[in-house]
């Protein structure tokens, strides 16, 4: 029942957000791309709980849970950044670059 | 097809456009937006795949919750208009279109993966669980039951990160 192509979709999700990780350079954008690898995990786990068990919908509360507490201590970091260079464009938050 | 299929594809296709759409707008106030959309589209897909409590969560916290504190530190920054290119270069485009297309490959078997008849659950199992228990007590019974320990961990988490949170977004201590 729909188990492929929702896993297919999923896959295609994921890359997408892996590419906007790395293709953009806005701090917060790139954020939104980790929210959106963290949706299509969600989407394979509520996929597969069809044929194993009600566990998967479970963890998708705790992923759910998880990706909150990220999203408000990631962007208070990005706050705190922001303060202090003025930008959140990654490609000026060298201070660790060798 | 039957009408199930047809939702699918086109929560599906939506999804996959407007994720398209969320990396590639200029300005982060579209980007978000966009993945607004991608947001609702997935809460279509879970209701479709028998997850309708998954499906009002998704709206309520990630729609609902998280977007808004994206828009919210978006505009305290004042991202909004006039903001420079911060796209990559065309090395850094192609860079990333080559890992995503090989992320994709890898990713491809995923289709054809199927779990094992040993701990396969029967067709149907799902659905007659949920009108046995309710929609929520399916999921609420082995939240409270098996996984107490892991649900009350993430209460502690939760707090972690709301004092983190403020002590990070301080002014000074």
């Amino acid at each position: 029942m729909l188990l492929g192509p929702a896993l297919a979709v999923s896959a295609l999700l994921f890359t997408i957000g892996v590419v906007g990780v790395l293709f953009r350079r806005n701090a917060i954008v790139v954020f939104m791309c980790v929210e959106l690898m963290l949706n299509a995990a969600n989407l394979t786990f509520v996929a597969l709980a069809q044929r194993l068990g009600v566990a998967g919908h479970v963890f998708v509360f705790f992923v759910m849970a998880v990706a909150a507490a990220e999203a408000a201590v990631g962007l208070a970091i990005i706050l705190a950044i922001f303060r202090h260079r003025e930008t959140v464009d990654l490609g000026n938050i060298n201070l660790l670059k060798g | 097809m039957s009408l199930t299929e047809i939702l699918f594809w086109a929560f599906s296709g939506c999804a996959v456009v407007a994720a398209v759409l969320c990396i590639t707008r200029r300005n982060p106030v579209k980007s978000a937006l966009w993945l607004v959309v991608t947001l609702f589209a997935l809460a279509g897909l879970f209701v479709l795949l028998d997850a309708h409590f998954i499906g009002v969560l998704q709206i309520l916290v990630y729609a609902g919750a998280i977007m808004v504190l994206f828009l919210f530190v978006i505009m305290l920054l004042n991202l909004g208009q006039g903001a420079p290119a911060d796209r990559r270069g065309l090395a850094g485009g192609i860079v990333a279109a080559g890992l995503g297309v090989g992320l994709l490959l890898q990713l491809s078997v995923l289709r054809a993966a199927r779990p094992p008849e040993a701990i396969t659950l029967p067709d149907g199992y799902l659905t007659a669980l949920q009108r046995e228990q309710g929609i929520v007590g399916a999921v609420a019974r082995p939240l409270f039951a098996e996984y107490l320990i892991p649900f009350e961990i993430t209460s502690v988490l939760l707090l972690a990160a709301i004092v983190g949170a403020v002590v990070l977004a301080k002014r000074r201590l």
